[in-house]
């Protein structure tokens, strides 16, 4: 099947007021199914935000295009201005759902209002009596009470209902893929759980064909992706179905991410969590060989100077030239 | 030297908002105590009364009825309560002031003390507790605190106990903010502070995973009651309490079945 979205050797830059270039994203690619849930993982300042405006084509400065293609159903997302991407491409084609739901509502408005205000200015003359009914109709879809949540502010709700209802909103006109930016980050684990269910149930009834999943949380991505990319100082490191790079790692920094975990299971409570020491590399200034080399326990003197591609390792790419 | 006498004794505190058909019972009848030198959890979603419990503690909040005491007296003078029991939140960008140098914040923080060291202890003193946190000075030499990272300003605030070195730390949801790396090494500090300096620290979270791997004690909290509490072990492994076992399925963990589609 001929994939609906697809991202190739995509490269981001942000321009400084110094005029300095810092790479955030380079060469990034993937591809998505119909169906298929990618996540994407990574810590803090990996460039996983960042990948996100891309994929989007929304290049508000100092964010811009280095290079590469995003493609959606065939047709590219680039060398669009932000007013066309905010009117033609987001809500319809691509959406995203921003990780405070707190700071993406109006606190003044009702709920109902606000989205409204999305079908409305997407589709001109459509009837505003049609749009009441759309809304009811959707947020019945996923077993909310319509009338109790749209006549709400959202400071009168709780910060789950509040996620629920961005989600809801962003997904109004049927997009093709959602991204979602750590969407339950902000939520505590009971209210994730049923945030993220109500993620699949708009999945599996068909208002979104796919969606790219982004956290830090690796046993979250675990349970929701299909496959797992695996992000580092701009680069995926680690691409494969989530079985390979959860259980069976082969990067050095995908074992290292692994080891900082914890979990509350018998026998857990000696292990230490093993933090990473160290910084990613400083990405205004070009990095000569592997971006991960200053932190990787089984870096080689090459490792310093030459610059690692991915490559396929027992199905899944690596971007490790030591990686078995 | 660790005392006999408990760092805060709770009987029956209660603390409501609002009034008539709008009050909320925030913390319900809890009674507890906790004893020099432990670590003790607060676990609970949100909503279930944890971080009034904090604030409590902080007394930042007067609870509407019960007694809460402070090593057998009552929290009157804050100044003086605040030498002692310091805290860590949540969001370290909304606790130090956009305007001033994070050293000069840092350096600031003494003035809780009823004798200031010299400039040069002080300024010593401060570089220690960089250190201490894994930052060397010079990085955030002249910086503003949007000039670092989350993690980073996280670690400022750990900076800060290191500085003030009380003999309690409330530390509400110091990790939710940041990526499980940076989880991984607050947590160590944590631990540090009480390996090093002997602190007692209150710990809260809604995360019952974090919270067994750093305390001695948890108190499992649901609608602003202590629902469940005892050794970690016993309450993670055996729970007794529906909503620990709610806490406990809701994890995403790796080798376990969490969402069924």
């Amino acid at each position: 099947m001929a994939p609906i979205f697809e991202v190739d050797d995509l490269r981001l830059h942000y321009l400084t007021r110094f005029g300095e270039k810092i790479h955030a994203v380079s060469g990034v690619s993937f591809s998505l199914a119909k169906g298929e849930v990618l996540g994407i993982a990574g810590e803090s300042g990996c460039g996983k935000s960042t990948l996100v405006g891309g994929c989007m084509g929304l290049f508000i400065p100092p964010l811009h295009p280095t290079g590469g293609d995003v493609r959606a159903s065939g047709v590219s997302l680039m060398g669009r201005t932000p007013a066309d991407v905010r009117k033609n491409v987001l809500g319809r084609t691509v959406t995203m759902i921003p990780q405070g739901a707190f700071n993406s509502l109006n606190p003044t408005r009702r709920i109902r209002d606000q989205a409204a205000d999305m079908i409305a200015s997407h589709e001109q003359g459509v009837d505003r009596r049609r749009i009441q009914e759309r809304l009811r109709e959707r947020f019945s879809l996923v077993g909310m009470e319509p009338d109790k949540v749209l006549d709400a502010y959202p400071i009168q709700i709780t910060a789950g209902m509040r996620q629920r209802c961005v989600i809801l909103i962003s997904t109004l006109l049927n997009p093709q893929v959602v991204i979602a930016d750590e969407p339950t980050s902000a939520l505590d684990v009971t209210t994730q759980k049923s945030v993220i269910r109500m993620m699949f149930d708009l999945l599996d009834k068909g208002v979104f064909s796919s969606m790219i999943f982004i956290t830090h949380e690796l046993p979250l991505l675990r349970h929701v992706a299909g496959r797992i990319a695996i992000m580092y100082a701009g680069e995926f490191v680690e691409l494969g179905t989530t079985r390979q790079v959860v259980f069976d790692p082969r990067h050095p920094y995908t074992k290292a991410l692994m080891g900082a975990m914890l979990s509350a299971e018998p026998g857990q409570k000696g292990r230490k969590p093993v933090a990473i020491e160290g910084a990613p590399p400083d990405l205004s200034k070009p990095v000569a060989g592997c971006r991960f080399a200053q932190r990787c326990p089984q870096a080689r003197d090459d490792c310093r100077v030459e610059r690692q591609e991915l490559r396929t390792v027992g199905d899944r790419e690596v971007r490790c030239a030591y990686a078995v | 030297m660790p005392s006999d006498t408990p760092v805060f004794a709770a009987e029956a505190v209660s603390c409501t908002f609002g009034h008539g058909k709008k009050l909320v019972r925030a913390v319900d009848d809890v009674s507890f105590t906790i004893a020099d030198g432990e670590i003790v959890s607060l676990v609970g979603g949100s909503g279930c009364g944890k971080s009034v419990v904090a604030k409590i503690m902080l007394g930042l909040i007067v609870p509407t009825s019960g007694s809460f005491l402070y090593r057998d007296n009552p929290v009157h003078d804050l100044r003086a309560h605040w030498r002692e029991v310091q805290p860590v939140f949540q969001d370290p960008f909304s606790c130090f002031n956009q305007f001033f140098t994070i050293r000069s914040q840092l350096t600031s923080s003494f003035g809780i003390m009823k004798e200031k060291p010299s400039r040069k202890q002080m300024e010593e003193r401060v570089d220690q507790a960089l250190l201490a946190v894994n930052i060397k000075p010079p990085e955030i030499e002249g910086k503003y605190p949007f000039e670092l990272s989350g993690g980073q300003m996280q670690r400022m605030l750990l900076a800060r106990i290191f500085i003030l070195r009380p003999r309690v730390l409330v530390a509400d949801e110091p990790t939710s903010m940041v990526d499980a790396c940076v989880r991984a090494n607050i947590l160590d500090y944590l631990m540090k502070l009480k390996r090093e300096l002997g602190m007692t620290i209150v710990f809260i979270t809604h995360d019952i995973g974090l919270a067994y791997y750093v305390s001695d004690r948890l108190f499992i909290l649901h609608g602003g009651r202590i629902v469940e509490q005892g050794a970690p072990d016993e309450v993670t492994l055996r729970p007794k309490n529906g909503h620990t076992v709610r806490l406990l399925e809701d994890i995403p963990d790796i080798n376990r079945e969490w969402l069924r589609r």
